[in-house]
């Protein structure tokens, strides 16, 4: 008996500390470092050649000033079509995340299996089969063009509207999966208790299920805003030069122009603007529960 | 999740009772429910429309370079898989950074898994919260930062870097799945074992390691997936070494051929073989 209440006294008060040391280490090494590095790269100035370049290390602010002015659409563009993706990807998976949750019975695990299993495929060929989708002579853009809705355009491929749709389909499992988790927690006998008091379905949903998913709507938003608004791949595949966004810019300039400063400078943009918004929404909802 | 109770196993008709289903069933609801299940059905649909694709056009014969336009059906690109090189090579490339990264992010994850279901300690929070933060910033964040990084210190970019940026991201997912696998265990069980007289180094192997191996798997598997379909990150650390994704993304450019949709394909199908066979596995496991 003594023992096992002395336990706890009987490891040392280091032990703790060794275990969580080598992924800190490494996490500080590989994750704040490059962090800080990147943040003195926003604020330094090209001395060398276009190159051979040279970075000074200055304090230099200009580059934000110079980022948010020269790529001011593609900042704009990447957080409307990420606001517009969470947007839609929350109307197309609640209604799944819910019949999952309180409706599939014994095929639970085969549904959520099945949402899990385009992950399986690399998500860049995932990408590229949209593209054979929603193709100029493709069948979607027939029956589009037959019905009379197809965009202004023309087509589908090479605008915005293909951009927005391969955010919402790469990301819509991120928002199924926290949105389960948080529906399946909700006791189903307080199901039957809010729609015997409210009596109707939408109500008992409005006042009983919305609130008690929150912390899964607000799980998923996060997951499927913030990739997509980094995102530059479905801006690359299935759009145009008119559809380029910030990863694109960051992309280009990084690898392609080798600016680094104003490629770092809009990374920290990016990420800064990010901030704001996740703060922002959390704050409108009214939630803290976040892991 | 697979403790995860089904909807059946919950007593939730006791309270209302067998009359209040019945009575909900005769509403109009039933359009709504009706309404509701075809939704989900149809966004189901729809996250396999690019799969069916793809499957699809592994059986193409593009008359191009481009397997994007449908031909006509054939075996041939099954029959010869690993016809080009360097995407056979770019799988293998795949395959080593998954498994090499994800081995040392196992182990340093579930490290840090461990100290904080076990311990309280001070920092403990602040160590959470750190473990977090990666998950936060955007991926595109994440692989400049280290590019900047690579560079300060001039370092050459190819197989080293791409490890040290895949560990530098599975961490803290490994961290968080083990953790959440093992917060319900007995750990008593531990103290049990040393005041039998077991030594630490034997406790660890008979009794901690068993406790904790399935959220390690879980963990393991995970890792692996996003390492091996990690496009972002690999982009900016790889110099000329190229990893499947990198393959498929420079393959838009010049040629894509259909032994892409093949090994994709082919993947899919074994990662469906091994979660079957990992099902069965543990059901025999939980009945034997």
């Amino acid at each position: 008996m003594a023992g096992v209440a002395t336990s706890g006294r009987r490891r040392s008060r280091v032990g703790p500390y060794l275990l969580v040391a080598p992924a800190l280490v490494y996490l500080v090494i590989f994750f704040l470092v490059p962090i800080w590095s990147l943040f003195r790269t926003s604020l330094s100035n090209n001395a060398g050649s276009v190159f051979l370049p040279e970075l000074k290390f200055s304090w230099d602010w200009s580059n934000y000033g110079d980022a948010l002015t020269d790529f001011r659409d593609q900042i704009v563009r990447s957080f409307w079509y990420a606001g517009v993706a969470t947007l839609a990807c929350l109307v197309m998976a609640y209604p799944l995340a819910y019949v999952i949750a309180f409706k599939s019975g014994r095929y639970k695990n085969v549904l959520l299996g099945l949402v899990i299993l385009p992950f399986f495929v690399t998500f860049l060929v995932r990408t590229l089969a949209w593209k054979t989708i929603l193709a100029d002579d493709g069948w979607v853009v027939d029956a589009l063009d037959t019905i009379g809705l197809l965009p202004r355009e023309g087509r589908l491929l090479s605008t915005s509207w293909a951009v927005i749709g391969g955010l919402i389909y790469n990301f819509v499992p991120f928002m199924v999966l926290p949105l389960y988790v948080s529906l399946e927690k909700i006791d189903p006998a307080l199901l039957e208790a809010a729609r015997d008091l409210y009596s109707g379905s939408w109500r008992a949903f409005r006042k009983v299920v919305l609130p008690l998913s929150m912390p899964g709507l607000l799980a998923g938003s996060l997951l499927v805003f913030i990739p997509a608004s980094g995102d530059f791949i479905n801006a690359d595949y299935l759009g145009s030069t008119q559809t380029r966004m910030i990863g694109n810019v960051v992309q280009q300039q990084f690898l392609v122009v080798k600016d680094y400063p104003a490629a770092a400078a809009l990374s920290f943009l990016l990420m800064a603007i990010i901030l704001v918004a996740v703060l922002a929404y959390t704050w409108a909802l009214g939630t803290e529960e976040l892991v | 999740m697979a403790a995860a109770p089904t909807i059946e196993a919950r007593p939730s008709g006791d309270v209302v009772g067998a009359p209040a289903a019945e009575r909900r069933r005769g509403r109009p609801g039933r359009l709504g429910d009706f309404v509701l299940r075809l939704v989900a059905g149809l966004v189901l649909v729809y996250l396999f429309i690019p799969i069916a694709v793809i499957i699809a056009f592994s059986f193409n014969d593009p008359s191009g370079k481009f397997n994007l336009t449908w031909q006509g059906f054939t075996l041939d690109n099954w029959a010869d898989p690993f016809r080009y090189p360097q995407l056979t090579d770019a799988l293998w490339t795949s395959l080593q950074v998954a498994v090499l990264s994800t081995a040392v992010s196992i182990v340093l994850g579930t490290l840090v898994a461990v100290a904080l279901v076990r311990q309280r300690f001070t920092g403990d929070k602040l160590v959470e919260t750190f473990l977090v933060l990666p998950l936060t910033a955007p991926e595109i964040v994440l692989g400049a930062s280290l590019l900047t990084l690579f560079l300060d210190l001039g370092w050459n970019r190819g197989f080293g870097t791409i490890i040290i940026a895949h560990i530098a991201f599975e961490v803290s997912f490994v961290a968080l799945v083990v953790r959440a696998r093992v917060r319900g265990l007995d750990w008593t069980l531990e103290d049990a074992a040393m005041d039998l007289g077991a030594p630490p180094l034997r406790t660890f192997l008979r009794v901690t390691l068993p406790l904790i191996v399935p959220g390690i798997v879980a963990a393991a598997m995970l890792s692996a997936a996003l390492s091996l379909d990690d496009f972002i990150i690999t982009y900016f650390n790889s110099g000329s070494t190229l990893t499947y994704p990198l393959y498929v993304n420079a393959a838009t450019k010049a040629s894509l051929p259909p032994q892409i949709n093949v090994l994709a394909t082919a993947i899919l199908l074994l990662s469906l073989l091994l979660i079957g066979v990992m099902a069965l596995w543990q059901r025999r496991r939980l009945t034997a």
